[in-house]
Protein backbone atom coordinates (compact mmCIF):
# COMPACT_ATOMS: atom_id res chain seq x y z
CA UNK A 1 0.00 0.00 0.00
CA UNK A 2 1.54 3.34 -1.47
CA UNK A 3 2.24 5.49 1.74
CA UNK A 4 0.98 9.20 1.40
CA UNK A 5 2.72 12.41 2.84
CA UNK A 6 0.90 14.16 6.07
CA UNK A 7 1.29 17.54 6.70
CA UNK A 8 0.16 18.37 10.40
CA UNK A 9 0.41 20.88 12.91
CA UNK A 10 0.98 19.22 16.04
CA UNK A 11 0.73 21.60 19.62
CA UNK A 12 1.91 24.34 16.97
CA UNK A 13 4.94 22.08 16.02
CA UNK A 14 4.88 21.22 12.08
CA UNK A 15 5.59 17.73 11.49
CA UNK A 16 5.96 15.90 7.92
CA UNK A 17 5.38 12.17 7.64
CA UNK A 18 4.90 9.10 5.52
CA UNK A 19 2.07 6.96 6.93
CA UNK A 20 -0.50 4.39 5.62
CA UNK A 21 -3.32 5.82 4.79
CA UNK A 22 -5.59 3.50 7.01
CA UNK A 23 -3.98 5.32 9.95
CA UNK A 24 -6.13 6.71 12.63
CA UNK A 25 -5.23 10.25 13.86
CA UNK A 26 -4.80 8.85 17.37
CA UNK A 27 -2.21 6.32 16.00
CA UNK A 28 -0.05 8.79 14.16
CA UNK A 29 -0.31 11.77 17.52
CA UNK A 30 0.77 8.53 20.12
CA UNK A 31 2.81 6.05 17.77
CA UNK A 32 4.33 8.41 15.29
CA UNK A 33 5.18 11.38 17.04
CA UNK A 34 4.90 10.39 21.14
CA UNK A 35 1.98 12.46 22.18
CA UNK A 36 0.65 9.98 24.73
CA UNK A 37 -1.29 12.23 26.88
CA UNK A 38 -4.23 11.04 24.36
CA UNK A 39 -5.25 8.02 25.28
CA UNK A 40 -6.87 4.62 23.24
CA UNK A 41 -10.32 4.10 25.21
CA UNK A 42 -13.05 2.52 23.68
CA UNK A 43 -11.99 2.84 19.85
CA UNK A 44 -15.43 3.47 18.85
CA UNK A 45 -16.37 7.28 19.79
CA UNK A 46 -17.96 6.61 22.60
CA UNK A 47 -15.85 7.36 25.53
CA UNK A 48 -13.87 10.56 24.59
CA UNK A 49 -10.45 9.50 26.02
CA UNK A 50 -8.84 10.14 22.56
CA UNK A 51 -10.15 13.44 22.27
CA UNK A 52 -8.20 16.42 20.61
CA UNK A 53 -8.83 20.01 19.07
CA UNK A 54 -8.84 20.26 15.43
CA UNK A 55 -8.70 23.70 14.22
CA UNK A 56 -10.17 24.59 17.18
CA UNK A 57 -12.82 21.65 17.09
CA UNK A 58 -12.84 18.68 20.01
CA UNK A 59 -13.08 15.56 17.66
CA UNK A 60 -12.45 12.34 18.81
CA UNK A 61 -8.76 11.35 17.65
CA UNK A 62 -10.26 7.17 17.57
CA UNK A 63 -12.46 8.22 14.42
CA UNK A 64 -10.44 10.24 12.45
CA UNK A 65 -8.03 8.59 9.55
CA UNK A 66 -4.53 10.95 10.20
CA UNK A 67 -4.94 12.03 6.20
CA UNK A 68 -8.40 14.06 6.92
CA UNK A 69 -6.70 16.04 9.03
CA UNK A 70 -3.87 16.83 6.24
CA UNK A 71 -2.65 20.26 6.38
CA UNK A 72 -4.53 21.18 9.79
CA UNK A 73 -4.00 22.50 13.41
CA UNK A 74 -4.03 19.38 16.40
CA UNK A 75 -4.08 20.18 19.86
CA UNK A 76 -3.11 17.88 22.59
CA UNK A 77 -3.33 18.10 26.23
CA UNK A 78 0.38 18.30 26.12
CA UNK A 79 -0.42 21.74 24.36
CA UNK A 80 -2.23 23.18 26.64
CA UNK A 81 0.22 24.41 28.70
CA UNK A 82 1.74 28.05 28.52
CA UNK A 83 5.17 28.58 29.05
CA UNK A 84 5.87 25.54 31.52
CA UNK A 85 3.01 26.88 33.27
CA UNK A 86 -0.02 24.41 33.97
CA UNK A 87 -3.43 25.84 31.80
CA UNK A 88 -5.91 27.25 34.14
CA UNK A 89 -8.24 24.16 33.56
CA UNK A 90 -5.57 21.93 34.51
CA UNK A 91 -5.00 23.86 37.17
CA UNK A 92 -8.37 23.92 37.85
CA UNK A 93 -8.93 20.28 37.70
CA UNK A 94 -5.97 19.76 40.29
CA UNK A 95 -7.52 21.82 42.71
CA UNK A 96 -10.71 19.99 42.31
CA UNK A 97 -9.65 16.88 42.41
CA UNK A 98 -11.55 16.44 38.71
CA UNK A 99 -10.02 12.95 38.38
CA UNK A 100 -9.32 9.54 39.99
CA UNK A 101 -7.74 6.98 37.69
CA UNK A 102 -7.05 9.98 35.12
CA UNK A 103 -7.39 7.93 31.93
CA UNK A 104 -10.52 10.53 30.71
CA UNK A 105 -8.63 13.64 31.90
CA UNK A 106 -6.77 14.60 28.95
CA UNK A 107 -9.92 14.07 26.43
CA UNK A 108 -11.92 15.78 29.31
CA UNK A 109 -9.46 18.31 29.28
CA UNK A 110 -9.75 19.12 25.42
CA UNK A 111 -13.06 18.97 25.29
CA UNK A 112 -13.74 21.49 28.05
CA UNK A 113 -10.68 23.89 26.43
CA UNK A 114 -13.22 23.71 23.46
CA UNK A 115 -16.36 24.10 25.22
CA UNK A 116 -14.92 27.28 27.39
CA UNK A 117 -13.15 29.12 24.13
CA UNK A 118 -16.90 28.47 22.85
CA UNK A 119 -19.07 29.65 25.56
CA UNK A 120 -16.57 31.37 28.61
CA UNK A 121 -19.66 32.11 30.64
CA UNK A 122 -21.76 28.82 30.86
CA UNK A 123 -24.19 27.48 33.14
CA UNK A 124 -23.62 24.77 35.34
CA UNK A 125 -26.24 23.09 33.21
CA UNK A 126 -23.80 24.15 29.70
CA UNK A 127 -20.95 22.68 31.57
CA UNK A 128 -22.45 19.49 31.53
CA UNK A 129 -24.02 19.23 27.80
CA UNK A 130 -20.22 20.51 27.24
CA UNK A 131 -18.56 17.37 28.09
CA UNK A 132 -21.24 15.19 26.91
CA UNK A 133 -19.05 13.20 24.70
CA UNK A 134 -16.70 12.41 27.90
CA UNK A 135 -17.30 9.53 30.09
CA UNK A 136 -15.45 9.19 33.49
CA UNK A 137 -16.50 6.37 35.83
CA UNK A 138 -14.36 7.65 38.70
CA UNK A 139 -15.88 10.83 39.62
CA UNK A 140 -19.33 11.08 39.02
CA UNK A 141 -18.75 14.19 36.83
CA UNK A 142 -19.16 16.32 39.90
CA UNK A 143 -15.63 17.63 40.63
CA UNK A 144 -14.82 18.08 36.81
CA UNK A 145 -18.51 20.20 36.67
CA UNK A 146 -16.81 22.68 39.80
CA UNK A 147 -13.50 22.80 38.16
CA UNK A 148 -14.82 24.14 34.93
CA UNK A 149 -17.40 26.23 36.92
CA UNK A 150 -14.26 28.14 38.85
CA UNK A 151 -12.75 28.60 35.75
CA UNK A 152 -15.67 30.50 34.16
CA UNK A 153 -15.93 32.44 37.25
CA UNK A 154 -12.84 33.92 36.61
CA UNK A 155 -11.00 32.26 40.03
CA UNK A 156 -7.74 31.33 37.98
CA UNK A 157 -7.97 34.67 35.87
CA UNK A 158 -4.19 35.67 36.86
CA UNK A 159 -3.17 32.32 35.46
CA UNK A 160 -4.48 33.22 32.15
CA UNK A 161 -2.27 36.66 31.76
CA UNK B 1 -7.86 -3.86 11.93
CA UNK B 2 -8.41 -2.01 9.21
CA UNK B 3 -7.72 -3.20 5.46
CA UNK B 4 -5.28 -1.64 3.52
CA UNK B 5 -7.07 0.59 1.09
CA UNK B 6 -5.63 3.24 -1.32
CA UNK B 7 -6.59 6.74 -0.14
CA UNK B 8 -7.95 8.52 -2.55
CA UNK B 9 -8.43 12.90 -1.94
CA UNK B 10 -9.97 14.38 -4.68
CA UNK B 11 -10.61 18.28 -4.27
CA UNK B 12 -14.03 18.90 -6.82
CA UNK B 13 -17.43 17.16 -6.57
CA UNK B 14 -16.72 16.68 -10.30
CA UNK B 15 -13.16 14.67 -9.46
CA UNK B 16 -15.14 13.31 -6.60
CA UNK B 17 -17.61 11.49 -9.17
CA UNK B 18 -14.96 10.48 -12.14
CA UNK B 19 -13.50 8.24 -9.38
CA UNK B 20 -16.75 6.15 -7.84
CA UNK B 21 -17.64 5.99 -11.66
CA UNK B 22 -14.20 4.61 -12.21
CA UNK B 23 -14.20 2.55 -8.94
CA UNK B 24 -17.83 1.93 -8.53
CA UNK B 25 -17.82 -0.99 -5.67
CA UNK B 26 -14.73 -0.93 -5.52
CA UNK B 27 -14.67 1.86 -3.17
CA UNK B 28 -16.50 3.12 -0.55
CA UNK B 29 -17.09 7.09 0.47
CA UNK B 30 -15.64 8.68 3.92
CA UNK B 31 -17.11 12.21 4.77
CA UNK B 32 -16.62 12.53 8.16
CA UNK B 33 -16.79 8.77 8.88
CA UNK B 34 -17.91 8.73 12.21
CA UNK B 35 -20.23 5.50 11.53
CA UNK B 36 -17.68 3.96 8.54
CA UNK B 37 -14.31 3.98 10.49
CA UNK B 38 -15.77 2.10 13.63
CA UNK B 39 -17.59 -0.46 11.01
CA UNK B 40 -14.07 -0.53 9.40
CA UNK B 41 -12.34 -1.71 12.14
CA UNK B 42 -14.56 -4.23 13.11
CA UNK B 43 -13.98 -5.30 10.05
CA UNK B 44 -17.54 -5.16 8.47
CA UNK B 45 -16.71 -3.24 5.71
CA UNK B 46 -13.36 -3.36 3.87
CA UNK B 47 -12.42 -1.44 0.82
CA UNK B 48 -9.77 -1.27 -1.89
CA UNK B 49 -10.41 2.29 -2.42
CA UNK B 50 -11.01 5.42 -0.10
CA UNK B 51 -12.59 8.18 -1.78
CA UNK B 52 -12.84 11.03 0.74
CA UNK B 53 -15.33 13.67 0.11
CA UNK B 54 -14.78 15.27 3.60
CA UNK B 55 -13.25 18.40 2.21
CA UNK B 56 -14.55 18.95 -1.38
CA UNK B 57 -15.35 22.12 -2.44
CA UNK B 58 -19.06 23.60 -2.78
CA UNK B 59 -20.55 20.63 -0.79
CA UNK B 60 -20.41 22.25 2.53
CA UNK B 61 -23.58 25.08 2.74
CA UNK B 62 -26.58 26.06 4.43
CA UNK B 63 -28.99 27.81 2.30
CA UNK B 64 -32.75 28.97 2.50
CA UNK B 65 -34.82 30.41 0.13
CA UNK B 66 -38.94 31.34 0.83
CA UNK B 67 -39.50 29.41 -2.47
CA UNK B 68 -37.11 26.67 -2.87
CA UNK B 69 -36.93 25.76 1.03
CA UNK B 70 -33.69 24.56 2.77
CA UNK B 71 -30.77 23.44 1.05
CA UNK B 72 -27.70 21.66 2.91
CA UNK B 73 -24.35 20.64 1.50
CA UNK B 74 -24.00 16.95 2.24
CA UNK B 75 -20.58 17.59 3.81
CA UNK B 76 -22.51 20.47 6.07
CA UNK B 77 -21.65 18.77 9.64
CA UNK B 78 -24.00 18.39 12.57
CA UNK B 79 -22.74 21.33 14.44
CA UNK B 80 -23.11 23.47 11.52
CA UNK B 81 -26.52 22.98 11.26
CA UNK B 82 -27.20 22.24 15.33
CA UNK B 83 -25.59 25.92 15.26
CA UNK B 84 -27.07 27.40 12.37
CA UNK B 85 -29.32 30.60 13.47
CA UNK B 86 -31.46 30.28 10.26
CA UNK B 87 -32.39 26.28 11.30
CA UNK B 88 -32.88 27.46 14.45
CA UNK B 89 -35.53 30.17 13.42
CA UNK B 90 -37.31 27.98 10.44
CA UNK B 91 -36.63 24.29 11.19
CA UNK B 92 -36.24 24.05 15.25
CA UNK B 93 -36.85 20.31 15.10
CA UNK B 94 -33.74 19.99 12.98
CA UNK B 95 -31.77 21.90 15.73
CA UNK B 96 -33.19 20.37 18.54
CA UNK B 97 -32.77 16.81 17.11
CA UNK B 98 -29.00 17.72 16.43
CA UNK B 99 -28.33 19.42 19.86
CA UNK B 100 -29.02 15.72 20.92
CA UNK B 101 -27.15 13.58 18.42
CA UNK B 102 -24.36 11.25 19.50
CA UNK B 103 -21.90 14.01 21.33
CA UNK B 104 -19.87 17.35 20.49
CA UNK B 105 -17.23 15.84 19.12
CA UNK B 106 -19.40 13.49 16.56
CA UNK B 107 -21.13 16.41 15.69
CA UNK B 108 -17.88 18.34 14.77
CA UNK B 109 -16.51 16.18 12.28
CA UNK B 110 -19.55 13.95 11.12
CA UNK B 111 -21.91 15.18 8.19
CA UNK B 112 -25.37 15.12 7.29
CA UNK B 113 -25.40 13.45 3.86
CA UNK B 114 -22.64 10.66 5.62
CA UNK B 115 -25.32 10.14 8.04
CA UNK B 116 -28.38 9.91 5.88
CA UNK B 117 -26.05 8.01 3.13
CA UNK B 118 -25.05 5.32 6.24
CA UNK B 119 -28.39 4.13 6.20
CA UNK B 120 -28.65 3.14 10.05
CA UNK B 121 -32.57 2.64 10.88
CA UNK B 122 -31.73 4.34 14.41
CA UNK B 123 -29.94 7.09 13.03
CA UNK B 124 -31.68 10.32 13.96
CA UNK B 125 -31.73 12.84 11.18
CA UNK B 126 -34.03 10.34 8.68
CA UNK B 127 -36.67 10.52 10.70
CA UNK B 128 -37.10 14.25 11.31
CA UNK B 129 -36.49 14.61 7.51
CA UNK B 130 -38.70 12.39 6.29
CA UNK B 131 -41.49 14.06 8.06
CA UNK B 132 -40.73 17.36 6.79
CA UNK B 133 -41.15 16.09 3.52
CA UNK B 134 -36.88 16.10 2.65
CA UNK B 135 -35.36 15.25 -0.42
CA UNK B 136 -31.65 13.97 -1.20
CA UNK B 137 -30.18 15.16 -4.55
CA UNK B 138 -27.50 12.73 -5.47
CA UNK B 139 -25.55 12.93 -8.71
CA UNK B 140 -22.71 10.88 -10.60
CA UNK B 141 -20.66 11.30 -13.13
CA UNK B 142 -23.27 11.51 -15.93
CA UNK B 143 -26.25 12.79 -14.09
CA UNK B 144 -27.98 14.02 -10.97
CA UNK B 145 -31.65 13.22 -9.51
CA UNK B 146 -33.83 13.95 -6.75
CA UNK B 147 -34.78 11.21 -4.63
CA UNK B 148 -37.38 11.89 -1.61
CA UNK B 149 -35.89 10.25 1.32
CA UNK B 150 -39.68 8.15 1.67
CA UNK B 151 -38.17 6.18 -1.71
CA UNK B 152 -33.92 6.49 -0.41
CA UNK B 153 -34.18 3.63 1.87
CA UNK B 154 -34.56 -0.13 0.80
CA UNK B 155 -33.79 -2.41 3.28
CA UNK B 156 -31.30 -2.82 5.82
CA UNK B 157 -28.62 -0.13 5.59
CA UNK B 158 -29.59 -0.04 2.31
CA UNK B 159 -30.34 2.80 -0.37
CA UNK B 160 -31.44 3.46 -3.62
CA UNK B 161 -27.97 4.81 -4.78
CA UNK B 162 -26.61 3.57 -7.63
CA UNK B 163 -22.83 2.21 -7.42
CA UNK B 164 -22.08 5.15 -8.92
CA UNK B 165 -23.82 8.01 -7.08
CA UNK B 166 -23.37 9.95 -3.69
CA UNK B 167 -26.12 12.45 -1.77
CA UNK B 168 -24.92 16.18 -2.82
CA UNK B 169 -27.26 17.77 -1.06
CA UNK B 170 -30.09 17.46 1.22
CA UNK B 171 -33.26 19.59 0.71
CA UNK B 172 -36.49 20.27 2.65
CA UNK B 173 -38.97 22.12 1.24
CA UNK B 174 -41.00 25.16 3.12
CA UNK B 175 -43.07 24.18 5.89
CA UNK B 176 -47.13 24.84 5.07
CA UNK B 177 -48.85 27.12 7.00
CA UNK B 178 -50.24 25.97 10.61
CA UNK B 179 -48.05 22.85 10.67
CA UNK B 180 -44.81 21.60 12.76
CA UNK B 181 -42.78 19.21 13.69
CA UNK B 182 -41.53 17.38 16.82
CA UNK B 183 -39.07 14.41 17.65
CA UNK B 184 -38.61 12.54 20.52
CA UNK B 185 -36.32 9.09 20.66
CA UNK B 186 -36.77 6.68 24.10
CA UNK B 187 -33.07 5.78 25.34
CA UNK B 188 -31.18 5.33 28.57
CA UNK B 189 -28.32 8.16 27.75
CA UNK B 190 -29.64 11.43 26.37
CA UNK B 191 -26.74 11.24 23.36
CA UNK B 192 -27.71 7.39 22.57
CA UNK B 193 -29.67 6.42 19.48
CA UNK B 194 -32.97 5.83 20.22
CA UNK B 195 -34.04 2.17 21.42
CA UNK B 196 -37.12 3.86 19.21
CA UNK B 197 -37.79 7.15 18.14
CA UNK B 198 -40.74 9.10 16.62
CA UNK B 199 -40.71 12.42 14.58
CA UNK B 200 -44.51 13.78 13.64
CA UNK B 201 -45.70 16.54 11.35
CA UNK B 202 -49.02 17.73 11.67
CA UNK B 203 -50.26 20.30 9.19
CA UNK B 204 -53.76 21.72 10.10
CA UNK B 205 -57.08 23.05 8.39
CA UNK B 206 -58.11 26.38 9.76
CA UNK B 207 -60.76 24.35 12.11
CA UNK B 208 -57.68 22.60 13.31
CA UNK B 209 -58.65 19.44 12.16
CA UNK B 210 -55.83 17.11 10.71
CA UNK B 211 -55.70 18.17 7.12
CA UNK B 212 -52.15 16.04 6.86
CA UNK B 213 -49.62 13.91 9.23
CA UNK B 214 -46.81 12.41 8.50
CA UNK B 215 -45.07 10.40 10.95
CA UNK B 216 -41.87 8.58 10.47
CA UNK B 217 -40.42 5.69 13.45
CA UNK B 218 -36.48 4.93 14.07
CA UNK B 219 -35.06 1.89 14.78
CA UNK B 220 -38.44 0.20 14.69
CA UNK B 221 -37.75 -1.75 11.13
CA UNK B 222 -34.99 -2.72 9.17
CA UNK B 223 -35.14 0.92 7.16
CA UNK B 224 -36.60 4.25 8.83
CA UNK B 225 -40.18 4.01 7.74
CA UNK B 226 -43.15 6.35 7.57
CA UNK B 227 -46.35 5.03 9.76
CA UNK B 228 -48.48 5.40 6.96
CA UNK B 229 -51.63 3.82 8.80
CA UNK B 230 -51.58 5.94 11.34
CA UNK B 231 -51.32 9.17 9.13
CA UNK B 232 -54.64 7.94 7.40
CA UNK B 233 -56.33 7.09 10.81
CA UNK B 234 -55.49 10.98 11.55
CA UNK B 235 -56.36 12.80 8.00
CA UNK B 236 -59.90 14.63 8.92
CA UNK B 237 -59.93 14.63 12.58
CA UNK B 238 -59.88 16.37 15.92
CA UNK B 239 -57.19 16.21 18.28
CA UNK B 240 -59.13 13.99 21.35
CA UNK B 241 -57.27 10.69 23.49
CA UNK B 242 -59.43 8.21 21.39
CA UNK B 243 -57.42 9.53 18.02
CA UNK B 244 -54.05 9.64 19.32
CA UNK B 245 -54.55 5.90 20.60
CA UNK B 246 -55.82 4.71 17.49
CA UNK B 247 -52.55 6.49 15.96
CA UNK B 248 -50.91 5.06 18.01
CA UNK B 249 -52.29 1.71 17.78
CA UNK B 250 -51.99 1.30 14.21
CA UNK B 251 -47.79 2.82 14.26
CA UNK B 252 -46.99 0.27 17.37
CA UNK B 253 -49.12 -3.08 14.72
CA UNK B 254 -46.87 -1.50 11.31
CA UNK B 255 -44.03 -1.07 13.13
CA UNK B 256 -41.44 -4.06 12.30
CA UNK B 257 -38.95 -4.20 15.44
CA UNK B 258 -36.41 -6.71 16.54
CA UNK B 259 -35.82 -8.38 19.95
CA UNK B 260 -32.07 -7.28 20.73
CA UNK B 261 -30.50 -6.59 24.12
CA UNK B 262 -31.45 -3.15 24.53
CA UNK B 263 -35.26 -4.19 24.29
CA UNK B 264 -37.73 -6.84 23.18
CA UNK B 265 -39.85 -6.75 19.69
CA UNK B 266 -43.47 -5.79 22.52
CA UNK B 267 -41.39 -3.16 24.49
CA UNK B 268 -40.53 -1.91 21.42
CA UNK B 269 -43.72 -1.90 19.60
CA UNK B 270 -45.09 -0.39 23.32
CA UNK B 271 -42.72 2.57 23.02
CA UNK B 272 -43.60 3.29 18.71
CA UNK B 273 -47.14 3.78 20.74
CA UNK B 274 -46.62 6.12 23.31
CA UNK B 275 -44.05 8.19 21.54
CA UNK B 276 -46.95 8.46 18.66
CA UNK B 277 -49.15 9.29 20.55
CA UNK B 278 -46.87 11.86 22.30
CA UNK B 279 -45.69 13.40 19.48
CA UNK B 280 -48.54 13.81 17.04
CA UNK B 281 -50.24 15.26 20.35
CA UNK B 282 -46.83 17.68 20.78
CA UNK B 283 -47.39 18.56 17.14
CA UNK B 284 -50.48 19.50 16.51
CA UNK B 285 -50.71 21.44 19.41
CA UNK B 286 -47.93 23.46 18.32
CA UNK B 287 -49.55 23.76 14.49
CA UNK B 288 -53.00 24.88 16.52
CA UNK B 289 -51.07 27.96 17.60
CA UNK B 290 -48.76 28.42 14.69
CA UNK B 291 -49.32 31.23 11.76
Amino acid sequence: MEKHLLRITVNEQEYELYINPKALLVEVIRDHLGFTGTKRGCESVSCGACTVMIDGMAVKSCSVLAMQVDGMNVTTSEGLEEKGQLHPIQKAFLDHGAYQCGFCTSGMLMSSKAFLDENPNPTTHEIREGIEGNLCRCTGYNSIVRALDAVAKGNYREDKA
Amino acid sequence: MIKDFHYLRPNTVGEALDLISQYKDDCKIICGGQSLLILMRQGLVATDYLVDIKRVQGLNYINFDTNEGLKMGAATTHRAIEKSALIKDKFKVLADMENNLASIQVRNWGTIGGNLAHADAAGDPAPVLMTLGASVKVGSADDTRIISLDQFYVGLFETALKEDEIVLEVQVPVPASRSAAVYEKFNLLQSDQGIIAVAASMTLNGDSTCKEARIALGNAAPTTMRARKAEQTLVGGKLDDGLLEAAGLAASEEADPISDIHASEDYRRHLVKVLTMRMVKKAWEQAAISA
